[in-house]
C-alpha cells in the first residue's frame, strides 16, 4: 500500500516504530510546541465558479444571478483547490468571463440597486461624472481585488466610465463598463498571493497582510474578505498574532462559516458532480431514482456536516452519527416518513436501520456506483483515498476483468466476482485494499437504497478494515470511523485544501503536529483551523512558485 | 480595401466622432495569415478539426488490409459505405491510418492516457492524466486562428463539462461546449452579424469593450513581476486570450462575413444532452450541423470534438454496464472472436464519425464542398481497448485541406510513431515544422502517401 506524504510517517509511527523523531530541533516535547516549518511555494489561484459566485454576490449585491456559463474548475490531488492553482485563462474561457462580467454589471447596476451599491448621485444621469465614479470604483475594486487599488488602476477605470457615460448618454451605463473592467481583471479572477522579507526576521519570507486576509476569508467563508478583514489587512495589524486570532474567532463564529464548510466538503467530496448533474441512474433498472432524489441527498449529507461540525463535535463521529435532515422525497429512499413538504426536516435514524454516518447516506452510495449498479471498488477506493489518504495504485495496463461482470455465469452477488480478483496475483494486491471495505456496503444498491439480495442470493456484508473485522455496512462505518489514519488525513486534505498544493516535505512536521493538535482538541474542526492559520505554514512561504519542466524528465524507475 | 474605409467612417458616424478617442483596431479579418486580402476569388480558407472517440476498436476486425487506394470496408468500418450529401462514399473521403503505434520509451502506460496524451501532444506522460504539452489543435489554432471570430471551437458529446479532450497548455483544458443550444447561441446569437439581415450597423458597445479591455492590459508588467515562472506563463496566457477577445471584437466590428456560403445557421432542433449512445449521437450531429455553418461563415478556422471520452461513459439505455467498463469485463465471444457488446460501441462511434462529416459535406463551397476545405483528424485513445492496447492506435484524416491531400487511402503505419500524423497535420496546416514529438515519439517522417 502506498501512503501518501507525511502520513507514510504516520503509519511507521502507528506501527510502533519507536523513537522516531518528529523533527522538533530543540529537543522539546513535540506535543507541546509547533515545530519549524519552511513552508512551501505560493502561487497564483483561479477563483473557483463557487468563489467567483459568492464575490460577485457579496460585493454587488446577493440578488445577481451569477451566469453559470464559465470555464468549469479541475480537480488535481483530489480538490478544486488545488486544480485552481494551475487553471489558466484560455480564449474561449476569458470570452464566458467577459460576457458575466456584462450580465453581472448590468444587473448590479439596475434602477433597482444602483442607489445602494453607488452610493453618490452623479450630477446628470446622462453624463459622465467622474467623482462619483472615482469613489465608486475605489470601495468596490477594493473588495473585487482584495486590496486597495492604485491611484493610476482607479483613474484607468473612471476614464473608460467617463468615455462610455458620454458615448451612451447614460452614467450608469457608463459605470456598467468600467465595473466589467474589474470583473475580467486578473486581480480579480486570480487571487495573487504575495510575500515579503519579514523586517523582523529577513530570512523568514511572510505572505503580505492583504494576502493573509484573502487566504483566511476563502478558506473560512469562501469568499472576498469583508470590510473590517480588509481594514486590519491594509493597515498591516493583520499580521499581528493577537489581531489575526481575534479575525480568525470572528470568521468562525459567524454563520458564515457554514458556507466555508459546504464549501470544503462540496470538493473534498467531489459533490459538483451533482450540481453538474452527473450522478445519472439507468431509468430502466432505477426508475424510482430522480434528479431531484440525487440533490437532495448531496444537501442532506452537507447539512449533516455542516450541523455536527459548527456544534464542535468530534469529525470522526460524522461516520457514525446518526443524526441527519431529511426531505420529503429522501424519505422514500430511507423508508421513513417526513412531516415537511417542502426543504428539508431534523430527523435521527433509528438503531435498527442501517444508517450510520456519512456512508449510509444515499448520496456517496449513488456517486460511488456506476448508472447501473453499485460498485465496492469505487466505494472502496473513495474511503482509503479519500477519508483515509491511503493512494491505491492504478490498474496495470494489461488487464482482464472478464469474469468479473459475467453476471450470467454462476457468479451473481459483486462479492463473487470480486474474490476473481483476488485469486488473480495481479489484481490481488489493489483490489485487496478496496473490495473488503466496499463489499460491507453492498446492501445499499446503486441508488443507496437498502437491499438483502442481488440476483436472488443473500448479500454477504462481511469484510475487513486494517484488522478490523466487521459485518455490514454499521459496523464498516464504526471501523472507518476507528480507523487511525481518519483524523490526520482530514487534516491533511484541510491543509492542502489551505494552501492550494500538496503539503511539502519540509511542512509534513508541522502537518503531523497539527494532527496531534487535531486529536488533544476532540478532533474539533475549529480548532484545527484556528491552528493551521495561526502556523507558519499559513503565514510564511518559499516565495512564488517555479515552473518545472517535466516533458524532458525521464521516467522513474 | 475600399470598403475597409468605408467601414471605417461608418464607425465614426455612429460613435460620434471624437468622443471615442481610442484609435480603431486594424480591422484584421480581412486579412490572412500574410496580410494580403481576403477578397473574393482569394483562396478559401483552410479549417482543421479534430475528432475522437473512447476505447478504440478491435484492430483485427478494423484494419483493412490492402494499402492504398483499394481498401477495403472491414467490419468495424463498414460506416464508411455511407453516402454523403456532396456527393460519393464517405470512405473516397477518408483515410484510414492503421498500425501506427505509440512507443512509451520506457515511460508508464497510464490506462487510457498514456495512448491519448503522446498522440495528441507528442509527448508520453509521466503523470497519469497530466498534459505537459498544448494538443494538435491548440497548436494549430494558435497559428492559424488568430485572424477569426473564435480561436478555435471545443465541442463534447459526453454531456460532462469536466472532461476535457484540448488542452491549451501545461495543465490548462480548452473547456468544450456540451449543449448545442449554448454553442448556437455563442456562435449565432445576437452579436453575429448575418449577412442577409439587411444593412449593418455596428452596436457602439462593442469598441467600449475594447476599452474594458486595454485598461487590464495595464497590469501586465506590476503582475509579471509578482509571480515566479509558471504562474507567469498562466498570467501570458491570460493576456494572449485578451487579444484574442480584442480579435473577435475587431471581427464583429467589421461587419457581416464576405464569403458566398455564409448564412446564419437554423436554430438546432431539441437537444437531450447525455451519455447514453442515442444522446450522445444526436448532440455530435446538432453541433457538427451548427459548426458546418459556423465554418462556412469563417467564424473559426480550428476546432475539436470529443464524442466520447477516453473511458468511454457510451451506455445502451437498460443496461448496467458503460462502455469502457464492457471493454474490460465482458467475456470475448468465442465464436464471434470479439466482445458483442463492447464492439457495438465502435459501430455507433463510427457511425457518429460520418454523422459529423455529413454536415460538412453538405455546404457548397468554391468548386466542391466545405469538407474539401477541411482537415479533421479522427482517433482513439487505444488500439484494443480490454489490455489498454497502445500499439496500432486507430487514426483517420476525412477531407482534402484544399487539395494539399489526398483522401480515400489506406496507409498502414509499420509501427512507426503516430506523431508521423500530427507531424503532417501540422505541416499540411501551414506550420513550418520539420519535426515534432519528444523522446520515442519523436517523428520526422510525414506520412507522403496521403499528400499531394
Amino acid at each position: 500500500m502506498q501512503v501518501r506524504g507525511y502520513l507514510a510517517l504516520l503509519t511507521a509511527v502507528v506501527a510502533g516504530v519507536a523513537g522516531l523523531s518528529l523533527g522538533c530541533s530543540d529537543g522539546g516535547d513535540p506535543v507541546s510546541a509547533a515545530p519549524p516549518v519552511e513552508a512551501g511555494p505560493v502561487a497564483l489561484r483561479r477563483l473557483t465558479a463557487e468563489q467567483y459566485a459568492a464575490s460577485v454576490q457579496d460585493v454587488l449585491g446577493d440578488h445577481i444571478t451569477v451566469p453559470g456559463r464559465i470555464d468549469p474548475d479541475e480537480r488535481r490531488e483530489g480538490l478544486l483547490s488545488v486544480g485552481s492553482t494551475f487553471a489558466g485563462v484560455t480564449p474561449s474561457g476569458l470570452e464566458k468571463y467577459e460576457a458575466a462580467a456584462a450580465v453581472i454589471a448590468e444587473q448590479a447596476l439596475d434602477a433597482e440597486h444602483r442607489r445602494d451599491l453607488v452610493r453618490c448621485e452623479p450630477a446628470s444621469e446622462g453624463a459622465s461624472d467622474d467623482a462619483c465614479a472615482r469613489s465608486f470604483l475605489g470601495r468596490i475594486g477594493r473588495r473585487l481585488f482584495r486590496r486597495d487599488l492604485s491611484d493610476q488602476e482607479v483613474e484607468a477605470r473612471v476614464a473608460v466610465a467617463s468615455m462610455a457615460a458620454n458615448t451612451l448618454g447614460s452614467f450608469y451605463q457608463g459605470l456598467e463598463l468600467a465595473l466589467s473592467s474589474l470583473l475580467v481583471s486578473p486581480d480579480f479572477l486570480f487571487r495573487v498571493e504575495r510575500s515579503e522579507p519579514d523586517p523582523d526576521d529577513p530570512s523568514r519570507i511572510r505572505l503580505t497582510a492583504t494576502s493573509v486576509a484573502s487566504r483566511l476569508s476563502y478558506l473560512i467563508w469562501n469568499t472576498t474578505p469583508d470590510d473590517e478583514l480588509l481594514d486590519v489587512a491594509v493597515d498591516g495589524s493583520l499580521l499581528d498574532r493577537a489581531v489575526l486570532a481575534a479575525q480568525v474567532d470572528r470568521l468562525l463564529e459567524s454563520t458564515r462559516a457554514e458556507v466555508g464548510i459546504r464549501a470544503l466538503f462540496s470538493d473534498m467530496l467531489d459533490f459538483r458532480q451533482f450540481d453538474d448533474g452527473l450522478v445519472n441512474k439507468d431509468a430502466a433498472l432505477f426508475p424510482a431514482f430522480t434528479q431531484t432524489i440525487a440533490r437532495d441527498s448531496k444537501e442532506q449529507t452537507l447539512r449533516t456536516v455542516i450541523d455536527h461540525l459548527s456544534a464542535g463535535r468530534d469529525y470522526r463521529d460524522l461516520f457514525t452519527t446518526r443524526r441527519t435532515f431529511l426531505s420529503r422525497e429522501l424519505g422514500q429512499v430511507y423508508r421513513v416518513p417526513v412531516v415537511t413538504q417542502f426543504g428539508f426536516e431534523p430527523h435521527v435514524f433509528e438503531s435498527e436501520l442501517p444508517r450510520s454516518g456519512l456512508l449510509g447516506h444515499a448520496s456517496l452510495m449513488s456517486l460511488h456506483s456506476h448508472a447501473g449498479r453499485s460498485s465496492a471498488t469505487l466505494r472502496g477506493k473513495f474511503v482509503r483515498e479519500v477519508l483515509l489518504c491511503q493512494d491505491v495504485p492504478t490498474p496495470p495496463a494489461d488487464i482482464d476483468f472478464s469474469i468479473v461482470e459475467d453476471t450470467e455465469s454462476e457468479l451473481r452477488t459483486a462479492r463473487d466476482r470480486l474474490e476473481v480478483h483476488v485469486s488473480n496475483d495481479n489484481c490481488a494486491g489493489c483490489h485487496n485494499l478496496m473490495d473488503p471495505i466496499g463489499l460491507a456496503f453492498e446492501n445499499f444498491d446503486a441508488t443507496g437504497v437498502y437491499r438483502e439480495t442481488e440476483n436472488g442470493v443473500t448479500i454477504d456484508a462481511t469484510g475487513e478494515l486494517d484488522g478490523v473485522s466487521y459485518d455490514g455496512p454499521v459496523e464498516a462505518s464504526e471501523a472507518v470511523r476507528n480507523h487511525p489514519n481518519l483524523g490526520p488525513c482530514f487534516v491533511q486534505t484541510l491543509f492542502r485544501y489551505t494552501v492550494g498544493r500538496e503539503a511539502v516535505e519540509s511542512e509534513w512536521d508541522l502537518v503531523s503536529y497539527l494532527g496531534e493538535q487535531f486529536e488533544e482538541s476532540g478532533f474539533n474542526s475549529s480548532d484545527l483551523i484556528r491552528a493551521i492559520v495561526l502556523s507558519d505554514g499559513f503565514l510564511t512561504t518559499s516565495g512564488p512558485r517555479e515552473a518545472q519542466d517535466v516533458s524532458s524528465e525521464e521516467a522513474q524507475p | 480595401m475600399t470598403k475597409r474605409f468605408d467601414r471605417r467612417s461608418l464607425l465614426r458616424g455612429t460613435l460620434a466622432g471624437g468622443a471615442v478617442t481610442m484609435g480603431l483596431p486594424l480591422l484584421d479579418c480581412f486579412l490572412n495569415d500574410n496580410g494580403t486580402a481576403l477578397a473574393q476569388g482569394a483562396p478559401l480558407p483552410q479549417r482543421f478539426g479534430a475528432w475522437m472517440w473512447g476505447c478504440g476498436t478491435n484492430p483485427d476486425r478494423w484494419n483493412p488490409s490492402v494499402a492504398g487506394e483499394n481498401w477495403e470496408l472491414t467490419p468495424e468500418l463498414v460506416a464508411l459505405g455511407r453516402e454523403l450529401p456532396g456527393g460519393g462514399l464517405a470512405r473516397d473521403q477518408v483515410s484510414v491510418l492503421s498500425g501506427f503505434d505509440v512507443s512509451l520509451g520506457g515511460r508508464p502506460n497510464f490506462p487510457h492516457t498514456g495512448g491519448l496524451v503522446s498522440t495528441t501532444t507528442g509527448t508520453v506522460p509521466l503523470e497519469d492524466g497530466v498534459y505537459v504539452e498544448p494538443t494538435l489543435d491548440s497548436i494549430i489554432a494558435q497559428e492559424i486562428g488568430k485572424t477569426t471570430r473564435f480561436r478555435s471551437l471545443e465541442m463534447s458529446a459526453t454531456g460532462n463539462p469536466n472532461q476535457f479532450y484540448s488542452y491549451e497548455a501545461r495543465g490548462v483544458p480548452n473547456a468544450p461546449e456540451v449543449s448545442p443550444a449554448a454553442l448556437y447561441t455563442r456562435v449565432f446569437g445576437p452579436d453575429f452579424a448575418d449577412p442577409n439581415a439587411g444593412p449593418f450597423v455596428p452596436d457602439p458597445r462593442l469598441m467600449l469593450r475594447q476599452s474594458v479591455l486595454s485598461v487590464v492590459k495595464e497590469d501586465r508588467e506590476r503582475l509579471a513581476r509578482e509571480l515566479g515562472a509558471h504562474d507567469r506563463q498562466r498570467l501570458d496566457q491570460y493576456f494572449t486570450s485578451v487579444r484574442q477577445l480584442e480579435q473577435q471584437i475587431d471581427v464583429l466590428l467589421a461587419g457581416p462575413p464576405d464569403l458566398e456560403s455564409c448564412a446564419k445557421a437554423p436554430e438546432p432542433g431539441a437537444e437531450d444532452v447525455g451519455s447514453e449512445v442515442s444522446q450522445s449521437r444526436l448532440t455530435n450531429k446538432l453541433m457538427a450541423e451548427i459548426l458546418s455553418f459556423a465554418l462556412a461563415c469563417d467564424q473559426t478556422r480550428v476546432f475539436s470534438m470529443m464524442f466520447s471520452y477516453r473511458l468511454s461513459g457510451l451506455r445502451q439505455a437498460g443496461s448496467n454496464s458503460e462502455h469502457h467498463q464492457l471493454t474490460h469485463d465482458e467475456a470475448i465471444d468465442a465464436q464471434l472472436g470479439y466482445q458483442p457488446e463492447a464492439t457495438q460501441f465502435v459501430f455507433d462511434s463510427m457511425d457518429a464519425w460520418v454523422d459529423f462529416l455529413e454536415p460538412l459535406s453538405a455546404i457548397p463551397e468554391g468548386d466542391g464542398t466545405l469538407l474539401d476545405n477541411c482537415l479533421v483528424y479522427a482517433h482513439s485513445d487505444v488500439s484494443f481497448a480490454k489490455v489498454h492496447g497502445v500499439v496500432g492506435i486507430p487514426q483517420m484524416i476525412a477531407g482534402s485541406a484544399g487539395g494539399a491531400i489526398k483522401p480515400g487511402i489506406h496507409v498502414p503505419g509499420n509501427a512507426s510513431e503516430t506523431t508521423r500524423v500530427g507531424l503532417t497535420i501540422q505541416q499540411v496546416m501551414g506550420l513550418p515544422v520539420e519535426r515534432w514529438g519528444t523522446l520515442s515519439m519523436e517523428a520526422g517522417l510525414p506520412v507522403n502517401e496521403i499528400l499531394v
